[in-house]
């Protein structure tokens, strides 16, 4: 499902002098529907920065992310749209949302963009809400005013709202409860169990061990950090 | 001074020529503004600049001048246009509907039917019908040449929305021929079914804004409505207190301190007539 | 730099876009004497993609707005719009009456003045009826039902209806421009600085009812802003002119969380964070 060869990536920061970092090369990556890869690496080791290129966040300077039908590095900005509707999704540590839209409406978004009816997007999104304990009265509120907590499970509803057939998992169960821990893990493996390939970094290594298939250490492709 | 100071009709040949072009040209675009040189005549503006030059334009020796105001024969501003072609052009003059063969107006279309040969000058203060909402002539013009009249509907809309109805009473707008969105000048709507299909040429000149416009006869002039809100040429519910027509536009008149008032016909040519023919009102002497 | 990131641009309800750009720029270019409006400037935009054009004052960005818009004459060039009837048409060859008949049916241009959008003489109801009107709406119930329908939809109270732009706020005023532009189901909207005069607590409120429209109605729309945070929630795409040239263009959070050019990583590194 997603397929990586020869990737690499240079920052050039040209109001720096034009310093040009090396962040990455040669990196490889190949992940099977219903199969599970952790990100590994010391913290600066360009597991975030992978998996933002995986996403089209971060242009890829060379090599090839093929993700289902899509080159990644090559696809122009509509067809990445594309892919994040119907296919790849994404759990990032952070929320990000307009201000004053309801809980229930921002979860319920990635669904109504792929042509879900509004009525049928907002019960998915409630049941999503529920499994993950955030409770009904906040629902109608924006994200924008709850806690790091709060706003970390309200994006993981969001990114499990749809079945996407991929799907990026940055540190899902950070800050996270016993209970809401395992509410997303139990998540992660239906993901799993219904044929989605995931990749994920998980700094919690319980998490990894249990929902990991394998892992990958991206130190390997960090240029002068070589093992 | 004397009238043989004058050249005829007070306009010299080459000024006459001039604005003849210029109502040639509305008669061939009915409806559409034909920009003209007008002159400074010696009346102020508002007293029917424009209505006098089209006059002295079409006016010929033989002609039977007729001057209305609101209707009227005998208010200051009919009497004094009528004599200023009495003494500048010499042409015989009526207040007679039927027997004139030019007649100026200023507010009104006469209620006698007008017959073939007949030329009816209106007096136009702002001949541009768009200009209530869109200021600018430029934009204005643009959208005559383009069609672009949903404006107008809009101040029909404005109308319902304010009162229930479409309040414009007087210089209704109408469509020409299916074109041109036209300024039938400051005539009241009752007035707006006789400007379509009349036998007679209807002349428009505005002399302070320097256009001429002209419906040629039996050409097509629709007043603007919405499908659940038609036209309605409607006037005061009364017959005339002197005639006893049914069906004239009326004039209020207040008759004593009291608050004591009649209707009668704004038209003082049709309701003499009618009087003379020994029809006779509520009120009639 | 910004270690977040961010979600999808707003996605819409519209199938995967079909093969044929909406509207298909090629090398336009607009001088004013020596200076350079813009040059060479070219793109594809699809059915139901928002792009974004930012750059700071005297990039360039409004001149080449009101080219694709039809509100200048560039001086080479093509813009090619697929029109309703004929296909793909270059709406610089177009007639005068052609282009005026697209931009009050298929196209929306929203200003960044309230004023210069809406008739203030004329009330919220006439303001959303007056294009309904020009293409030949003739029944005064059903275009104040639509008038009223749309004042609900971008949240305007409907008993203000008969009331004049001058008694509403500058958000309100802003979403009666929307509504107005909207009613005829436009396919194309041209935005300029659509929320640059807002306090804003109202720009949150105008982003989120945008992309609401956007998504259900499947709008194509080129915004013109310079405020980064305005097209990261808005725009799919995102285009950075500089002195008249595109220096940049992109996925939008792309664009902005991996910009390529210096100028671009001047532009992303100079906003406030907050």
């Amino acid at each position: 499902m997603i397929e990586i060869s020869g990737l690499s990536k240079t920052f050039t920061l040209h109001n720096q002098g034009g310093a040009a970092i090396r962040v990455m090369q040669g990196a490889e990556l190949s992940v099977a529907p219903g199969e599970c890869v952790a990100l590994t690496g010391a913290s600066g080791s360009g597991k975030s920065t992978l998996m933002r290129m995986i996403y089209g966040n971060y242009l890829a300077e060379a090599g090839r992310i093929r993700v289902g039908d899509t080159d990644v590095a090559r696809a122009a900005p509509r067809e990445i749209i594309a892919l994040r509707r119907e296919t790849l999704g994404y759990v990032s540590q952070f929320l990000r949302v307009v201000p004053r839209v309801p809980t229930l409406e921002v979860v319920a978004e990635p669904l109504r963009a792929t042509g879900v009816s509004a009525e049928a997007a907002r019960e998915k999104a409630a049941a999503l809400l529920e499994m993950l304990n955030i409770p009904q009265t906040l629902w109608q509120l924006s994200p924008t005013t709850f806690s790091g907590g709060e706003q970390q499970r309200v994006n993981i509803a969001r990114g499990f709202a749809f079945a996407y057939p991929a799907l990026l998992l940055d540190e899902p169960t950070a800050s996270l409860d016993a209970t809401n821990r395992a509410v997303v893990l139990e998540l992660i493996e239906a993901a799993k169990a219904r044929g989605a390939a995931i990749v994920g970094i998980f700094h919690d290594a319980e998490a990894r061990a249990r929902v990991a298939d394998r892992e990958v250490d991206v130190t390997g492709f960090t240029p002068g950090c070589a093992a | 001074m004397t009238q043989d100071a004058y050249n005829f009709a007070y306009l010299d040949e080459e000024t006459k020529r001039m604005v003849r072009r210029a109502i040639l040209k509305a008669l061939a675009v009915p409806g559409y503004q034909v920009p003209f040189a007008s002159r400074e005549m010696p009346m102020p503006y508002g007293w029917g600049t424009g209505g006098v030059q089209v006059s002295a334009a079409v006016m010929t020796p033989e002609d039977r001048f007729k001057v209305i105001d609101q209707g009227a024969d005998d208010t200051t501003n009919a009497v004094s246009i009528r004599k200023f072609f009495e003494r500048t052009a010499g042409v015989a003059t009526t207040t007679r509907t039927e027997e004139a063969s030019v007649i100026q107006t200023r507010h009104r279309i006469p209620e006698t039917p007008l017959r073939e040969g007949q030329i009816l000058v209106y007096q136009v203060p702002i001949p541009e019908p768009l200009r209530f909402l869109e200021p600018r002539e430029s934009e204005t013009r643009k959208m005559h040449a383009l069609q672009e009249y949903g404006l107008m509907h809009v101040k029909l809309y404005e109308d319902i929305s304010r009162h229930g109805h479409i309040a414009t009473a007087y210089a209704y707008p109408v469509k020409v021929e299916g074109r041109y969105v036209m300024d039938p000048s400051p005539i009241p709507k009752f007035d707006n079914p006789k400007l379509g299909r009349s036998a007679a040429i209807q002349l428009f000149g505005a002399g302070r804004e320097q256009r001429i416009y002209a419906l040629p006869p039996f050409s097509a002039a629709e007043s603007l409505d919405f499908e659940d809100h038609p036209f309605d040429p409607s006037k005061a519910d009364h017959p005339c207190a002197l005639c006893g027509s049914e069906d004239s536009y009326l004039d209020e008149v207040i008759t004593d301190d009291a608050g004591g008032r009649i209707f009668v016909c704004s038209d003082t040519d049709y309701c003499e007539t009618r009087q003379a023919r020994g029809y006779r009102g509520k009120d009639a002497a | 730099m910004t270690e977040t990131l961010t979600q999808t641009a707003p996605g819409r309800a519209a199938p995967p876009a079909p093969a044929a750009p909406l509207l298909s720029v090629r090398d336009l270019g607009k001088s004013y004497g020596a200076h350079i409006g813009c040059a060479g400037v070219g793109f594809d935009l699809y059915p139901g993609e928002v792009m974004g054009i930012v750059g700071e004052s005297g990039s360039g960005k409004s001149t080449l707005l009101s080219c694709l818009a039809g509100q200048l004459a560039p001086d080479r060039g093509e813009v090619v719009f697929d029109t309703r009837e004929d296909g793909p048409r270059d709406i610089l060859t177009m007639s005068e009456p052609e282009r005026r008949m697209l931009s009050r049916t298929d196209w929306a241009f929203v200003h960044q003045h309230a004023r210069d959008g809406l008739r203030m003489g004329v009330s919220a109801g006439g303001n959303v009826g007056e294009r309904l009107m020009a293409v030949g709406a003739r029944h005064y119930g059903e275009i104040r039902a639509t008038a009223a329908d749309w004042l609900g939809r971008v949240e305007i109270d409907t008993t203000r209806i008969d009331d004049r732009p001058g008694t509403f706020s500058g958000g309100m005023q802003q979403r009666l421009q929307i509504a107005r532009n909207l009613v005829t189901g436009p396919r194309l909207v041209f935005m300029d600085e659509p929320t640059g005069g807002l306090d804003v607590s109202v720009q949150a409120r105008l982003l989120d009812l945008l992309r609401g429209l956007v998504r259900d109605l499947g709008l194509s729309v080129v915004i013109v802003t310079h405020d980064l945070a305005v097209v990261r929630l808005l725009a799919d795409r995102l285009m950075v002119m500089k002195l008249g040239h595109v220096v940049e263009q992109g996925l939008t959070d792309q664009v902005l969380d991996d910009p390529q050019h210096a100028y671009t990583q001047l532009l992303v590194s100079s906003v406030l964070q907050v």
